[in-house]
């Protein structure tokens, strides 16, 4: 054991970098591990860099804190007090006798693997975006939410392209921004919740006056860029031969349906299309920590049920970015004093656990009302693709469970292989789950990533002498 | 679902037994209602491998019921469009042997096998690659085992349960048996479910690695226990591997007592792409966490067969629990100490292989023909009570962390 504890953070985002921040300035020794090539995570890192210069007045905040942030983790790796490993994919977690070992996959190849051992493990690998399909989905042109501001960053939306944001939750918003502040024509915000659903909650709202300015704000932005916003609407198709030309947007009807003759073309080369985010829970479960549904289970503290391990940011429920903030706060503090054998005074983090508390009410009502819309399923053609990877049609999954006795995501699965292809089912299982008729579990992952077996193979060397890397 | 049913006979457990025990019943006559808790498949089938194996067993009685059984899985896969649905492939087992005295038992086995009506074909080490190209060098040779084949499990239960349900069977998943119904004299007469009775004068139990819990519903003892396996999935690959290739210290492990972590990895292709590795066996209870040291074991076996396998990647691994009996030989046949109660479980590693056989011999009984083999050997009462329990199933797992 080395003289200053080691803390493994996995994830460089919002969630990650507050905690190591944390952790470092109270004498521990962290190792930040993150695949992407920069610190910043799904926030900092993606708009940020979209939005260049032209950054809307609803990110400024924002903007502020990650460069305090980023200026933070630039100190502290100067001082010797946090090593960041950037381009490292962490494939496995494993508990050692008194250690964990992380182990992960270097640079793009992903070829070799190195294994950082530390006396505790910061998961906080953020989440990963749900699209539900629908006809048309698998034409080039059509990207998730994240997708299109990854086109703005690699300058692929170029100014004069049309682009549509639709699905629901809210990152729409600020996608659509983006695109329109990037110069695309955003022809239309599509979305299908009914925003007259928040009114039921008006006490949690009234709670958040921030929150609704921050939409509030939005939708200046959007006004101000001509961006039309279609509520209790949904894109029913995407159109085109080789690639996107138009979609077809409709209005629904109170039980979910689509109200008949609603329909009209919206001609465009760009949909960008979300269903809100899911947790990765990849590397928590095959440690062995309890997951509360979809979201890795934590305490007060931001600990899992197995001693050593923490949770902060989406990788413990969807909420955004000032959320992740608060958390990972709190697991930063706590792993400083118990890594110490110290339990952490609840005053040192009493206000971030206030915003906390307050933000997953928020984030709670805005998950029960950003929900996909009832029916969807039934828009879905018998040949319309579930599992791109394997190339999976709906039909073959109503088959299997018609038919075949199928009953759970599992054996859908393994009678169609969908889910089974690159992705692991990150992209299809929720779409498997509904047309299926059952709940969305989350399915276990050994792998967090696939991993050569030549990898695997070799056993990692014998426990630190050296206080980070091996 | 009305709340009782009446039928000839109410098998319990969806895996690959019981659909092949639906199945043969159905044909043979019988009403047949198929019962589970859960989907099909969703057992031990739906986490194994599809091996049907003739060459990892000695002569006896299992290799009796793997030679039947493998002449009832070439017949179903020969039905129009069976074969293909359930991905069978007649591709053969290949096993070699590092050493010289390895190659040695192995062709000891290899000749005994062949007096029990075998086929096995030695291969030299230098026309090991003309089988198997890919093949890792300087093996000292290997047997060529021609009736080894494999099937996709999960496909292939679902399969057979839709055959099953064409000729007459009906299937009830999500349907838990909590008891089994008995008359004064204590005969079955049924199964009782949170859905309503089924009333029935043969129960047969084929609920796997929970044989045992069931059979203590219908007032026997019957030592099923968990052996953990994990096996590992590449991503899709063109077919380098085309036999099923294993390394011959399988055969001890199969038949072997000793409770510590045994790898053999076979390896084999699949026609969806991916190459299976599997599979480790542990006795470990009903564990079901992951373990990187098992999967790494299984990587290096794999990765010393095949070398180009190292640069192949791992897309997941799964595990299962083998249902499995002291004495390895599953309980097939009636229960002398219940009238009407049937077992069909504790079929090991070889629940797949060895179903179409169990499902066609309990048939054959329930319709009051003789069985095509001597049941015998696989007699569910054959294990003193005491032995019931005594496994050391809790024995503490050999390479788990803290
Ligand atoms: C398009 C888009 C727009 C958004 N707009 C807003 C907005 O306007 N306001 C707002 O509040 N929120 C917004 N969000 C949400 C915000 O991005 C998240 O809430 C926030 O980033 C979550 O922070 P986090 O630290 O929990 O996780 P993340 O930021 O997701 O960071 C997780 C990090 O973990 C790394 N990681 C994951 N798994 C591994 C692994 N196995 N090995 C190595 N590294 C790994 C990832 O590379 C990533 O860097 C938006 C999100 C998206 C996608
Ligand atoms: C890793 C691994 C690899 C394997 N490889 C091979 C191989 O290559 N070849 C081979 O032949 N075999 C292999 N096996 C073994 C094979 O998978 C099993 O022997 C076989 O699946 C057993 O089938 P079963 O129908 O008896 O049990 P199961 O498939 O487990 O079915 C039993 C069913 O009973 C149901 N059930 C239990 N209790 C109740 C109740 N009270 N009420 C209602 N339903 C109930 C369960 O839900 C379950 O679906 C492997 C196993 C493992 C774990």
């Amino acid at each position: 054991m080395s003289e200053r504890p080691r803390l493994a953070v996995i994830g460089a985002g919002p969630a990650g970098l507050v905690a190591a921040l944390a952790a470092a300035a109270r004498g521990v020794s962290v190792t930040l591990v993150d695949a992407a090539p920069e610190a910043g995570g799904q926030f900092y890192r993606q708009p940020a860099a979209g939005l260049g210069a032209r950054r809307p007045s609803a990110l400024h905040h924002q903007w502020r804190t990650w460069e305090r942030l980023r200026d933070g983790l630039a100190a502290h790796v100067r001082a010797g007090r946090i090593t960041h490993l950037t381009e490292h994919h962490v494939w496995c977690v494993e508990r050692e006798a008194a250690s964990f070992a992380v182990h992960a996959l270097l640079g793009p190849e992903q070829e070799e693997s190195v294994a950082v051992r530390a006396d505790a493990v910061l998961l906080a690998t953020g989440g990963y975006e749900k699209v539900l399909p629908f006809p048309g989905w698998t034409l080039p042109g059509v990207v998730t939410a994240g997708g299109a501001q990854a086109m703005l960053k690699s300058g692929l939306v170029l100014p004069g392209r049309t682009a549509v944001v639709a699905g629901t939750g809210p990152l729409l918003m600020p996608v659509a921004v983006g695109l329109a502040a990037a110069g695309a024509k955003v022809a239309a915000l599509v979305e299908s919740a009914d925003p007259r659903a928040f009114a039921r909650h008006a006490r949690v709202l009234a709670a958040h006056p921030d929150k609704l300015a921050e939409g509030a704000r939005y939708a200046a932005e959007l006004a101000r860029y001509g961006v039309r916003v279609h509520v209790r609407h949904t894109v029913v198709a995407a159109h085109g031969s080789d690639r996107l030309e138009a979609v077809t947007v409709a209005a629904l009807d109170t039980d979910g349906r689509v109200r008949e003759g609603s329909e009209w073309r919206v001609p465009c080369d760009s949909l960008a299309v979300g269903h809100g985010m899911l947790p990765h829970t990849d590397l928590a479960e095959t440690l062995g920590c309890r997951l509360d549904g979809v979201n890795v289970a934590v305490d007060d503290e931001q600990r899992t049920d197995v001693p050593g391990v923490w949770a902060a940011g989406e990788a413990t429920g969807i909420g955004g970015a000032a959320l992740s903030l608060a958390e990972g706060r709190i697991a930063g503090l706590s792993i400083a004093a118990r890594l110490d054998s110290r339990v952490p005074e609840r005053s040192s983090y009493a206000v971030a656990a206030k915003a906390r508390g307050g933000l997953r009410e928020f984030f709670a009502v805005v998950d029960k009302v950003c929900t996909p819309p009832d029916r969807w399923v039934e828009r879905v053609g018998d040949d319309t693709l579930v599992c791109r990877c394997e190339e999976v049609p709906a039909a073959a999954i109503r088959e299997a469970v018609d038919e075949l006795g199928a009953g759970d995501v599992r054996t859908v699965k393994l009678l169609t292989r969908a889910g089974m292809g690159w992705c692991q089912g990150r992209m299809c299982a929720p779409a498997v789950a509904g047309l299926a008729g059952c709940p969305p579990t989350a399915s276990r992952r050994p792998f967090a990533r696939p991993v050569p077996l030549g990898v695997l193979a070799r056993e990692p060397d014998g426990p630190a002498s050296r206080p980070d890397l091996l | 679902m009305s709340n009782s049913l009446t039928c000839d006979v109410v098998v319990v457990g969806a895996g690959m037994v019981g659909a092949a025990t639906a199945l043969y019943a159905a044909r043979a006559g019988l009403s047949a209602v198929l019962v589970d808790r859960g989907p099909v498949a969703g057992g031990t089938t739906g986490s194994g491998e599809g091996n049907l194996l003739v060459s990892d067993k000695e002569p006896g009685p299992e290799l009796e019921l793997a030679l039947l059984s493998g002449r009832l899985w070439a017949d179903l896969a020969a039905e129009p469009g069976v074969g293909g649905s359930v991905e069978y492939e007649a591709k053969g087992g290949l096993v070699v042997a590092s050493t010289p005295e390895g190659l040695a038992a192995l062709e000891g086995l290899a000749a005994a096998q062949r007096s029990a009506g075998v086929r096995a074909a030695s291969v030299g080490p230098d026309q090991l690659h003309d089988l198997e190209p890919y093949l890792a060098h300087g093996l000292a040779g290997g047997v060529l085992y021609p009736q080894d084949a494999q099937v996709m499990p999960t496909l292939a239960a679902a399969r057979l349960v839709r055959l099953a349900r064409t000729a007459g069977a009906s299937l009830h998943t999500g349907r838990t048996v909590t008891d089994v119904l008995r008359t004064a004299s204590g005969a079955v007469r049924g199964v009782r479910t949170p859905h309503g009775d089924i009333h029935a004068p043969a129960v047969v139990n084929a609920a796997g690695t929970w044989g045992g819990e069931l059979a203590a519903l219908a007032g026997v003892s019957l030592p099923v226990l968990p052996r953990r396996g994990f096996v590992l999935v590449t991503e899709p690959l063109p077919r380098r591997v085309r036999h099923k290739v294993y390394a011959a210290d399988y055969v001890a492990d199969v038949a072997s007592d000793s409770a510590a972590l045994q790898t053999s990895p076979v390896v084999e292709g699949t026609a969806a792409g991916p190459v299976l590795i599997g599979a480790s066996r542990e006795r470990v209870g009903f564990d079901r966490s992951f373990s990187l040291p098992v999967t790494r074991e299984l990587a290096a076996g794999a990765t010393r067969l095949f070398p180009f396998l190292a640069e192949v990647r791992a897309m997941r691994a799964y595990l299962g629990f083998r249902p499995y009996m002291p004495d390895h030989l599953p309980a097939v046949g009636p229960d002398a100490r219940v009238p009407g109660l049937f077992h069909a479980c504790g079929h090991e590693g070889a629940g797949i292989g060895l179903a179409t056989g169990t499902g066609h011999v309990i048939a054959q009984v329930l319709a009051g023909k003789t069985p095509d083999l001597d049941l015998a050997p696989f007699r569910p009462d054959r294990f003193p009570r005491a032995d019931a329990g005594a496994d050391p199933d809790s024995a503490p797992a050999p390479v788990e962390g803290p």
